[in-house]
């Protein structure tokens, strides 16, 4: 019988011998120079600079904060005139939750998914890059339109007809239509790689139910990408039509709908909330139990509850349009809906505070950002189900305390996590740890200065302030409130450059870590601090939750786990391909080798959307071309990836 | 059709008034905020108040709550207060700690189902007015303005003004609102919540104002670079002031006395009546508010200034310096020009 390279048994080893560790790395690793950097497929790279550009998108973001809270922090103040300062808040809007919350998340995830699960890589590496490059693309398409005044105008959610040509003639519109589109293929090739990453991946032994939070939050949140991204690209597609091809989908005149936009917008926006929460809690149900000293408090109700918050997302997103006019029995639905949907949020809060209590808190200042982020989490989810009622919500929405809650959210559930997420896993990207000293420091003044600056933001929307005002006039009861608001959020920026300065002192100078400085439970730390190219020299087995804990925990399955002992792969770049539930071994992968095709791709793409952007129809044909005899390139069946013939090894 | 419900809010706005005296500083503040909507000056605000309140206190309490038993277990059992790098610690797993969920989220559960049914009691009020209104007034939000126009059967009846509504207290007034050009949205806080303004759909809402006042009212949709400066004002007023004023408006305004106003008519229609109507006059442009008894609004432009002449020139001088991107753009006129058009306007009562 003849079997193929694939189906071989393959070789186990007991020992991490240095040949093997030196053939993994010829196998493995990226070319130096430019040629790497610009072909690599190694998730740990790609991670890092995902991480990178979505921090360097938060400073933008950032900046462009600061300059409305100086036109803010006084009544009637001029330093920005109000198409200025209308392109402010919605390219802020724009960056911080596109181009910021959303790829930070794929960034750790991207990072930490293949050494969480024990694998070598994503399942799909060369679309990993892929993915990354059409985001810098997209980020630098956006920001280039920005930097020439022409950045979006209307708001991150754009309303239609202020959105269309009548009402904004200028190209602004059209390259936030297009730059939004263009990050949708990002955003969908990156969900398609971690769902298939997860039903193939894991290493032996790891079933389902031991994968950790951090797995099921981003698995859950690609999932609601795939079916939430189309109804967005397509909202901003016939926008770009009506806008450029004289189409009538949202012209009223002609028989277009205004509402239709909304409904298309928020079933995308609604659920991207949570796809851009729910990575982040899994960092903190994975993060905070080491800091604890003991495992997750509930781990397969926490599983479940981020699967049901991401379903239950999908029935609520009327609650944005709830002044609408809408007829009562739906608003009443989309109501009841939208405050129910905090009941899988409160068992992730017990949990954590159940952990903690029946634990042994170490205070690290990874802990105390884990631990302040479920009382912001409270606040922006307490404040969130004030804005479900609908009649109360007739009066709370477009006033500032919107404002208040949803950077609750994203601040309080999204960047405390993600800065307390870097302090625990900085060890493992770097080999080095950040400074505790100043971390506390950052802690606090981040703290601090977030809640002084956005907690006053709930009063002055609750005195009738209105969102995206460039200006308001004095004898509103606001002046001291908004003044507050703007010391506290410089505060707050104090306290993200202190965060920028650890990183960059740790990384030059930092403490060495170690292999797993926290004493963690889980498999990213069972490799060297920075893992190799190929992550582990033999593919672990996995017992239990807690591999690396099972010596104490004892609730293991059989021997237990085996992190230096398991099956090799070494006769080219091979990983082990398991079964979708209970992760049996099911055949050996070939994975691709480094490769040019994802950032021609990526650069071919922005061309196309360029060139129509531009109403250059010359590049966007070229840039379709180039598309196509890319991807033909790319998917041409190669004889080392398996795609052709199989070689056999056995009469 | 009276809805027996509506009467169970006259107690209760009394409770939730006298709460408000006893927190009588924090009252004040809510005074020289006239856009908060932590009072109430009118039925449907009433309703719904006792509702924001008490998911506010709701939410307060939880956040106190949770605060308290997060920190309660750093507190409780503190370990160490650095980890040395690498230090196996021990591990352990004594309790599940599986009661904190189920107790926990049973207990939110009651909490957000007693919300629900809150929501929902308070919504059904609110949806329609106790009483059939007699009085209907279309308002159409423009880029950045409302034009206000009080219907009526008798084509007779019907007028047209713009950025001051005025009703009577005591009934409730029926809106019928209408986007002229983007989406803007109606909201007059103290009497009630928002409604959208939309092209190409008519939305309704209702309010009653109970006492006689000057309430605020603002455009909360994003419409464009103007869209802070859209205010407007309610005048809730007796039924016999609001019935004088009424028939005021129905008619044209005086001819002007001197012949410097009848310069300042010509001026204006030459110059601005291809944007606003005066009615009895061959000014009759639709495109910006009608200016009949301009004399009788508080504010010009959208609620931003005082309706006084030096603010008046003011506008007239340099629109775009006050309201920079709005419609109107600089008249080219003379000093002596705008002199007389002033003049003019300030017969307007």
């Amino acid at each position: 019988m003849t079997i193929t390279d694939y189906e071989r048994v393959p070789t186990v080893s007991t020992d991490e011998n240095q040949a093997l560790a030196d053939k993994f790395k010829r196998l493995w690793e990226t070319k130096p120079g430019l040629a790497g950097f610009l072909s690599t497929v190694d998730h740990k790279e790609i991670g890092i600079r995902y991480i990178i550009t979505a921090f360097g998108f938060l400073i933008a973001g950032g900046v462009e904060a600061a300059v409305m809270r100086w036109q803010l922090a006084w009544p009637g103040e001029h330093v920005l005139t109000p198409e200025q300062y209308d392109q402010l808040f919605s390219t802020h809007g724009m960056t911080m939750i596109f181009l910021y919350a959303g790829p930070i998340l794929s960034g750790f995830s991207n990072y930490l998914w293949p050494l969480l699960l024990g694998a070598r890589d994503m399942a799909l590496p060369r679309l990993n890059a892929l993915s990354y490059w059409i985001y810098l693309c997209a980020g630098i398409f956006l920001y280039a339109a920005f930097a020439f005044g022409f950045g979006p105008n209307d708001g991150w959610f754009n309303y239609v007809p202020l959105a269309a040509r009548p009402y904004n003639a200028g190209p602004n519109i059209d390259f936030y239509a297009l730059g939004m589109i263009l990050l949708g293929i990002s955003t969908t090739v990156g969900a398609i790689n971690f769902i298939v990453t997860f039903l193939r991946m894991r290493a032996p032994g790891m079933s389902i139910n031991r994968v950790p939070i951090l797995i099921w939050g981003t698995l859950t949140a690609s999932a609601a990408n795939i079916f939430a991204i189309p109804a967005v690209s397509l909202a901003f597609f016939l926008l770009w039509m009506d806008r450029n091809l004289g189409t009538h989908f949202f012209d009223v005149p002609t028989g277009g709908s205004a509402l239709l936009w909304q409904h298309l917008f928020w079933m995308f926006g609604h659920p991207w909330v949570y796809a851009i929460v729910l990575p982040a809690m899994g960092m903190v149900s994975d993060g905070l139990p080491v800091f604890c000293r003991r495992p997750l408090v509930g781990y397969t109700v926490v599983a479940l509850a981020t699967v049901a918050t991401m379903v239950l997302g999908f029935g609520v997103w009327v609650h944005h349009m709830f002044a609408t006019g809408l007829p009562t029995i739906s608003l009443s639905f989309f109501s009841a809906a939208s405050i129910i949907i905090t009941v899988p949020s409160a068992v992730a809060i017990f949990a954590w505070i159940a952990t903690i209590w029946t634990g042994r808190p170490v205070f690290t200042t990874a802990f105390m950002f884990f631990t302040s982020f479920i009382v912001l989490f409270t606040i922006g989810g307490v404040s969130g189900v004030m804005t479900g009622s609908v009649p109360v919500d007739w009066q709370l929405t477009d006033t500032y305390f919107v404002v208040a809650h949803l950077h609750y959210v994203l601040i309080g559930i999204n960047v405390f996590p993600v800065v307390g997420a870097t302090y625990f896993w900085f060890p493992k990207f770097t080999g080095r740890l950040m400074d505790e000293r100043l971390g506390r420091w950052n802690f606090w003044t981040m703290f601090i200065g977030f809640n002084l600056g956005f907690f006053p933001m709930h009063i002055s929307g609750l005195l009738g302030m209105p969102r995206r005002v460039y200006t308001y006039a004095d004898g509103m009861g606001w002046d001291w409130l908004n003044l507050i608001t703007t010391i506290g959020s410089y505060v707050f920026a104090v306290g993200v450059l202190l965060f920028l300065i650890n990183v960059w002192k740790s990384y030059r100078r930092g403490a060495v870590a170690g292999d797993n400085p926290w004493d963690a439970p889980t498999l990213e730390w069972a490799t060297t601090s920075p893992p190799p190219p190929y992550n582990f020299v033999v593919i672990p087995t996995v017992a239990s939750r807690h591999p690396l804990w099972e010596d104490r925990l004892q609730q293991h399955e059989g021997e237990g786990s085996h992190v230096d002992a398991g099956l090799v792969l070494d006769h080219d770049r091979e990983a082990i391909g398991t079964s979708s539930l209970d992760a049996t071994p099911d055949i050996i992968l070939r994975m691709p080798h480094d490769s040019y095709a994802p950032v021609i791709l990526a650069l071919a793409v922005t061309a196309f959307f360029a060139g129509l952007a531009f109403h250059a129809w010359w590049l966007a044909a070229l840039g379709a071309l180039v598309v196509g005899i890319d991807i033909i390139g790319w998917l041409w069946p190669e004889r080392k990836l398996g795609e052709t013939a199989e070689p056999a090894i056995h009469g | 059709m009276r809805k027996p419900f509506a009467i169970a809010a006259g107690p209760k706005a009394v409770g939730w008034a006298c709460l408000c005296v006893v927190f009588s500083p924090v009252s004040r503040a809510f005074a020289a905020a006239p856009l908060n909507y932590l009072t109430s000056a009118g039925v449907q605000g009433d309703s719904v108040l006792p509702l924001t309140w008490g998911v506010t206190i709701i939410s307060i309490a939880v956040i106190v709550i949770i605060a308290i038993l997060v920190a309660g277990g750093i507190w409780r059992r503190p370990g160490l207060s650095v980890q040395p790098a690498g230090r196996r610690l021990p591990v352990e797993e004594k309790a599940s700690g599986l009661n904190w969920i189920w107790i926990g989220v049973g207990i939110s559960s009651l909490v957000l189902l007693f919300m629900v049914v809150w929501t929902m009691a308070v919504l059904a009020r609110v949806t329609s007015p106790p009483t059939r209104p007699a009085l209907t007034i279309e308002v159409t939000g423009h880029q950045w303005w409302w034009q206000v126009r009080y219907l009526s059967r008798d084509p007779a009846q019907i007028f047209t003004t713009a950025n001051e509504i005025h009703i009577p207290v005591g009934e409730p007034v029926r809106f019928k609102l209408v986007g002229a050009d983007v989406i803007h949205s109606f909201w007059i806080p103290q009497l009630g919540g928002k409604t959208d303004a939309i092209p190409g759909q008519t939305n309704e809402t209702w309010l009653e104002a109970h006492k006689p006042g000057i309430y605020r009212g603002q455009c909360t949709e994003y419409c464009g670079v103007q869209h802070a400066k859209m205010g407007m004002l309610l005048i809730a007023e007796s039924p016999g002031d609001f019935a004088a004023w009424r028939a005021h408006q129905l008619q044209s305004p005086a001819h002007p006395a001197t012949g410097g106003q009848w310069a300042g008519l010509a001026n204006f229609t030459a110059h601005c009546g291809a944007c606003h109507a005066i009615r009895g006059t061959d000014a009759a442009g639709m495109v910006g508010p009608d200016l009949s008894h301009l004399m009788q609004r508080h504010t010009i432009a959208a609620g931003i200034l005082p309706n006084d002449p030096a603010d008046l020139e003011r506008w007239i001088s340099d629109p775009q310096g006050i309201k920079p991107g709005a419609l109107m753009q600089k008249p080219e006129l003379s000093a002596n020009e705008r002199a007389s058009i002033i003049s003019y306007l300030e017969t307007l009562n």
